[in-house]
């Protein structure tokens, strides 16, 4: 009877429940949301590192992947070097460069990668084939831009001379396949081609040099310490491992989580008040009921459940609205920042993740607990004769 | 008196207190009842009369003094004890008949027998017998707001009887009700007494206490007179 009781309480003033709901809901979602976006980002670069294998990342000493314009030198010889490091099994190089495709509507600007492309972990072919000598795949992006098609040749300069007005490093190229950038966004103009054909366009400033390396290790191989070993061979390269990179980027989004963290906690606080304003609200109105049922025998334990069920059925109610609230406005609001110009496709900022988003609203429901059992205590402990005596006035 | 006594009060004061100095309530009322008996507690407002009744009905305690109900001294029984004591042993009835609005009057006649675990079929049939012996089995759907003050009153009734109570302890049952109705709620406590249960009044209604066969007189928290009536034909 405790049960419905408590159900029927929350019906007698439907829509000061309704309304309650919705404010838990949005609360629960909000919760949600803050949840969703401090693991998301999280959970979605390190699924973008870890596609393809690739545990290390190997740069120039003491910078970021494609932080700066150094390169590796004796390309060659470092892939050599790492080849023969134990529990190395795939090294990818990466050049990058940027690029200019010539031709009748305007010089386009691109970047480009030089990669080899039997080993390479930087796109996904959608259509043709790998790019082999003088030919390159591009980007939906690029192929928008230069109106070019599988199969076409284009211009394509490494460089401007500004003094001369002219480009440097020309070569006809074919475009052999159409191709999804991994850590590119989809509006990026972009081409892979092989890295020799890179290098040389690239003169002799980037003959037999890479930006970085891509090394995939053996599953039973700790990452670190291959790249600690990688780091003893070459000592002009720092190998960051998926791990180290993700730390970093940690550190370097903290204020994201840090944000969703005081946001979430805000949501909670909100949600409780909502809770224990609402089933204040309603015990106050019911004093005198309570105290009939305490003057007839119902004890003290019956009326702090009842009142607890009744916040714990607004915190679940509200839970449940705010889950399906919190996905959607998740999915929009993700929408929206990967917008954002720059950012790869493969980011996520909102990642639903059920053991997170659940924990998240199992703990709201908890807060509804504890927002019902001060109410309650208080109904629960009334002095029965002296409320009957003020209610009787009253 | 018609038998052993049920209800023993022995020098009882309630003192509540206040800023300036406390209100003695009660000032050191004694008095017995018999199993049978129907009793009246009159007097003016603010006599003492309703915290007497709270006493009696161990919904609160003696300052000093004590309280006896069917030999339980209910004035020392912790809160968990004294509530289940209340809600086995007294029926009470309140001004304002206090129904919970969200249940029918089947279902607020049930409340104690659901608080006291008694089985769901048998708490059923008991509810609709109660609510038959009070002449409301066919309002036993009706919500409270459905039914009059006089209907309303009479379920109050049948849920004071769910548990078999040993004692009925109503405080101005037919305040809040007109003469008509006040009437079919005073027969109703009649008969009640007539098939063997014991009742306390507190009233200010004259023809409640006239109803009674013993009606106690109080004044400044005290028993000023102690008077059998003659029993009626």
């Amino acid at each position: 009877m405790r049960f419905q009781l408590a159900a029927l309480s929350l019906r007698r003033h439907a829509s000061r429940t309704l309304l309650a709901v919705l404010g838990v809901a949005v609360s629960a979602a909000m919760l949600l949301d803050m949840v969703m976006l401090a693991t998301g980002m999280r959970q979605s670069f390190a699924s973008l590192l870890g596609r393809n294998g690739f545990t290390l990342r190997v740069s120039p000493r003491g910078t970021w992947p494609f932080d700066t314009e150094a390169t590796i030198a004796q390309a060659r010889d470092a892939t050599i070097a790492m080849q023969r490091i134990a529990g190395v099994t795939a090294v990818a190089p990466v050049l990058g460069a940027t690029i200019h495709v010539l031709g009748g509507r305007g010089p386009v600007t691109a970047f480009a990668l030089g990669v080899d492309p039997t080993v390479q972990g930087d796109y996904e072919l959608l259509e043709g084939r790998d790019p082999p000598a003088d030919a390159l795949v591009a980007s939906d992006a690029l192929l928008r831009a230069t109106g070019a098609r599988i199969g076409d040749t284009l211009d394509v300069a490494a460089g401007f001379e500004s003094q001369l007005r002219t480009y440097t490093g020309r070569r006809r190229v074919v475009v052999s396949g159409r191709a999804r950038f991994t850590y590119l966004s989809a509006d990026d103009r972009a081409a892979a081609l092989q890295l020799a054909t890179v290098q040389a366009m690239g003169g002799a400033d980037r003959a037999d040099r890479v930006s970085l390396f891509m090394v995939r290790t053996a599953p039973n191989v700790n990452p670190d310490v291959a790249g600690g070993a990688i780091e003893r061979a070459l000592p002009r390269v720092s190998a960051l491992s998926t791990g180290g990179v993700i730390a970093e980027a940690e550190h370097r989004l903290s204020y994201f989580r840090q944000l969703a963290f005081i946001l979430g906690a805000v949501s909670l606080i909100v949600g409780f008040l909502l809770v224990t304003t609402i089933v204040t609200v309603s015990v106050n109105e019911r004093i005198g009921e309570i105290a009939i049922m305490r003057a007839i025998g119902v004890s003290r334990s019956h009326v702090v459940h009842q009142i607890v069920i009744e916040g714990i059925g607004l915190s679940l109610t509200g839970a449940a609205a705010g889950l399906i609230l919190g996905v959607f406005t998740a999915k929009w609001l993700n929408s929206i920042l990967r917008g954002f110009p720059g950012l790869p496709d493969a980011i996520d900022f909102f990642l639903f993740q059920p053991n997170s988003a659940f924990r998240a609203l199992a703990l709201l429901v908890a807060s509804g607990i504890a927002a019902g059992i001060y109410p309650a205590w208080r109904a629960a402990s009334l002095p029965i004769s002296a409320t009957l005596r003020e209610e009787a006035v009253g | 008196m018609s038998g052993q006594p049920l209800l023993l009060v022995r020098d009882a004061h309630r003192d509540y207190p206040r800023s300036a100095e406390p209100v003695h309530a009660v000032r050191g009322v004694s008095l017995d009842v018999a199993q049978g008996e129907y009793v009246a507690i009159v007097g003016p407002s603010g006599c003492g009369k309703s915290t007497l009744l709270n006493l009696l009905g161990a919904i609160d305690r003696p300052t000093r003094g004590g309280v006896t109900i069917g030999g339980t001294a209910v004035s020392t029984l912790p809160d968990k004890a004294a509530t289940r004591f209340r809600l086995t042993n007294i029926g009470f009835v309140f001004q304002r008949f206090y129904l919970l609005p969200v249940l029918t009057a089947q279902e607020n006649v049930e409340l104690p027998m659901a608080e006291a675990k008694v089985k769901l079929t048998e708490r059923r049939d008991r509810a609709r017998e109660l609510l038959g012996y009070v002449g409301l089995q066919a309002r036993a759907d009706h919500r409270p707001a459905e039914l009059s003050g006089g209907e309303q009153q009479r379920v109050a009734i049948a849920r004071a009887l769910a548990n078999r109570p040993i004692v009925l302890l109503a405080d101005e049952p037919t305040g809040e009700l007109d003469a008509r109705t006040g009437s079919d709620v005073i027969a109703l406590f009649d008969r009640l007494n007539r098939d063997g249960m014991t009742i306390v009044v507190v009233t200010h209604d004259e023809n409640l206490a006239g109803a009674a066969r013993r009606v106690i007189h109080m004044l400044d928290g005290r028993v000023i007179r102690d008077e059998p009536l003659l029993r009626r034909a």
